[in-house]
């Protein structure tokens, strides 16, 4: 018996070290469940959770007291916004400026920084620092500096043009016919530097020999850079577009440490905050802002995701 | 969130923090919290840390955060502490963070008394049960307050929920050497208004500076209005929405407004009140409708000496009966239910001792219980007393009695609006509040 099992076992053997890497103990089970179990919890209770609850509660009316209290309310809350609250289409308007001043100007101008810097430039990293600067300051630091910029009487820019003091001076916070464009500006300030970092990395990771083959094809430095270059940096690319439709859907605290976001400076992102945090507390009107923000955000997330999975595939 | 406060380390669950004091080397039970870095115990002597010797613990929550007010509030307390034998733990919190989480604080674990405000967040919160009555107290130091006083104190049901510790009037304020020397008198009704407005105007200067930028201030000039024309209870049942806004009464402020609307700074969206307060120092604006703390803005001691201070103009048949004078004060939580402790600090706080000691450390505020020593008062101070004790009706400006969504996500924008383009819609007006007051 023992004869003939010797060589049965042997293959056993064999086979079960030829699947070893695949066999786990159950230490390494109790790892990979613990490892999966606890990000997904904090998944589930960080983000889902919040979520659905954002989702149920735009239905409801809650004075945000005791649980008891919630009662459930239809759509009334999407259509109090949509009918009756005066900042909400403002709002609307605004981020579509804000998404298209962002795609058209101030990525553009990341990437032109990018490839300035790209250059072996003398100080190239000190320039780079200094863009990517406004990308790292708090918010309030970021309130004081435009606050010198934009004052009436005491700013940069009134003084330079020689109207401070006047009744000339332009009240770049309180006009609400340019203070949009005073704060785009300022996120602008703030978002090509961000947008430059990504094409610095981007520009990093495309291979020299491209350029040297289109140089040696007799192309010019401007046709490497759009025929050749940037179609190479397509991830970088769909990233960055990604990262600009996603910063000007949750645009929020330029304009919220101007003016709270009111008098030309409605954003959904502001309402949001300004319905569900602190005093004007209104949790229904609050998750409806916020549920129909998420479903805008869903569009762009949901296409980069699909292009991103997409290709590994 | 109800947790949100304690997880900063300000407040604590009295209960835990004692378990947890015992576990970590057996402290006694009372007092001793040295554990946060806000908590100013009040001990009448260092010696004092058990129950039994040194008497009982009140804990008061504070979003008195500012330097000046917060050591006024520890003097009361430590003179409290002195005089009873019991000990105050005063938790401090920034002001902002303190008013924008009360709800939390209020249902999770808060401490016995806090500082609040009269108005209808107080009347909210008594009627939700998250307050504990005090008539107990006011029976004893009642009759320190007048009339206004005690109806500012006075919940829905009747009974008593705030022991006023100072105000500060709204009204406009103006240079008295510039006026002098321009030949301007004050108005008294709101026609003198518009002919003195006028007059600035036309010598060059502009005739009320304004600021709202931040988006509260316009609230006082509307408050004004208001209670000029219909009355103290009318702004009383609109902030309450018991009237309605979509009414000829409402629409009758906005046009009485707008009369004066083209002599107000056109600037004002994008200023700040300090920087109002500015032109009125400047002499380049002849007068600022404001509360009094507009004087802390001034620092030098000639232009502080020569601000004076009218009452608003009188309307209709109104007169100038009613003033606008936010007070602040002291609340019970539900925590002090039954404690004879916090009642009795309550009726510490409510006589002219106690406000006196307040007011010699924080003297842009005015000390509300009858018999305050009221010498100490500067000129401009007096004339603000004497405005609130001459008045029939005490208002506590449009965001603390009206609903703070109302004041907050309504009135800002539609107030903005309307120095902007001079209209306002009602009718909106009117189905925007219902709709925030029926989510309460």
């Amino acid at each position: 018996m023992t004869t003939t099992t010797a060589p049965a076992a042997r293959a056993n053997r064999r086979a079960r070290s030829g699947t070893g890497s695949r066999q786990l103990t159950g230490g390494d089970k109790a790892t990979l469940a613990v490892m999966v179990a606890v990000p997904t919890l904090i998944q589930l209770l960080l983000v889902w959770l919040p979520m659905v609850l954002s989702i149920v509660l735009s239905f409801m009316k809650w004075n945000a007291l005791k649980l008891s209290d919630v009662k459930p309310v239809g759509m009334s809350n999407y259509a109090f916004v949509v009918q009756d609250y005066p900042p909400f289409w403002p709002a609307v308007a605004h981020n579509v400026i804000w998404l298209l001043f962002l795609a058209c100007v101030a990525t553009p101008i990341g990437l032109l920084l990018a490839v300035l810097l790209d250059q072996q430039i003398k100080g190239t990293r000190i320039y780079q620092s200094v863009f990517f600067v406004p990308v790292m300051l708090s918010l309030p630091l970021v309130g004081i500096i435009w606050q010198l910029m934009y004052a009436r009487n005491e700013g940069f820019i009134n003084n330079v043009l020689g109207t401070a003091n006047t009744a000339g001076a332009i009240d770049w916070f309180g006009d609400s016919q340019i203070n949009l464009w005073a704060a785009l500006i300022a996120a602008t300030w703030r978002h090509a530097g961000y947008i430059m970092v990504l094409y610095l990395a981007g520009l990093k990771g495309v291979d020299p020999s491209l350029r040297e083959a289109a140089a040696v094809d007799g192309a010019s430095p401007v046709q490497t850079f759009f025929r050749v270059v940037f179609p190479a940096m397509k991830p970088i690319n769909i990233v960055v577009v990604v990262i600009t439709v996603i910063e000007a859907l949750r645009a929020f605290d330029i304009v919220y440490i101007i003016n709270r976001g009111t008098n030309g400076l409605e954003l959904i992102g502001a309402l949001v905050v300004q319905n569900l945090v602190g005093e004007g507390q209104v949790i229904g009107i609050g998750s409806a802002l916020a549920v129909m923000l998420l479903l805008v955000a869903l569009v762009p997330i949901t296409i980069y995701l699909t292009r991103t999975f997409g290709a590994e595939d | 969130m109800p947790d949100r406060l304690s997880t900063s380390g300000l407040v604590a669950n009295s209960l835990s923090r004692r378990s947890l004091l015992g576990v970590a080397g057996g402290v006694a039970l009372a007092g001793l919290a040295g554990c946060t870095g806000t908590t100013t115990p009040a001990a009448p002597s260092a010696g004092s840390g058990s129950a039994a010797a040194g008497g009982q613990t009140v804990t008061v929550g504070s979003g008195s955060s500012d330097d000046v007010p917060k050591r006024a509030y520890q003097a009361v307390y430590d003179a409290y502490a002195k005089k009873s034998g019991n000990i105050v733990k005063v938790n401090t919190v920034p002001h902002n963070d303190f008013q924008n989480n009360i709800n939390s604080y209020l249902q999770g674990s808060p401490d016995m008394a806090f500082t609040w405000f009269a108005g209808y967040r107080m009347r909210y919160y008594a009627a939700k049960g998250l307050a504990t009555p005090m008539d107990e107290a006011w029976a004893t130091v009642g009759s320190n307050f007048g009339e206004g006083l005690a109806k500012a104190a006075t919940g829905d049901d009747g009974k008593k929920y705030l022991m006023p510790m100072y105000n500060y009037p709204w009204g406009y304020f103006y240079r008295k050497s510039f006026w002098a020397a321009k030949g301007y008198t004050v108005p008294v009704t709101f026609d003198d208004l518009k002919t003195l407005c006028a007059k600035m105007k036309s010598d060059g200067i502009i005739p009320i500076a304004f600021a709202d930028k931040d988006g509260w201030p316009a609230m006082g000039t509307f408050d004004y209005i208001n209670m000029r024309l219909n009355g103290y209870q009318f702004h009383v049942d609109l902030c309450a929405h018991k009237e309605s806004w979509d009414q000829p009464k409402v629409k009758a402020i906005f046009d009485n407004w707008k009369s004066v609307l083209e002599f107000q700074d056109p600037n004002a969206l994008g200023a700040t009140w300090q920087e109002a307060a500015q032109m009125l120092g400047q002499k380049k604006a002849g007068m600022y409708l404001l509360g009094s703390f507009v004087t802390q803005q001034f620092t030098d001691k000639a232009v502080l000496d020569d601000i004076d201070f009218f009452p608003f103009p009188s309307m209709a048949v109104e007169g100038q009966d009613a003033v606008e004078a936010p007070i602040d004060g002291l609340m019970l939580s539900s925590k002090a239910a039954g404690n004879a402790t916090a009642i009795d600090l309550m009726k510490f706080l409510g006589t002219p001792e106690a406000q006196d000691i307040y007011f010699s450390i924080d003297s842009s505020n005015l000390p509300v219980a009858k018999g305050s020593d009221l010498s100490k008062l500067s000129p401009l101070n007096k004339k603000c007393a004497d405005t609130i004790a001459g008045a029939k009706f005490i208002s506590q400006f449009f965001d603390r009695d009206a609903l703070p969504a109302m004041a907050n996500n309504v009135m800002i924008p539609a107030l903005q609006n309307f120095i902007k383009t001079g209209t306002v819609d009602t009718a909106n007006l009117e189905a925007q509040a219902k709709a925030l007051y029926a989510s309460q």
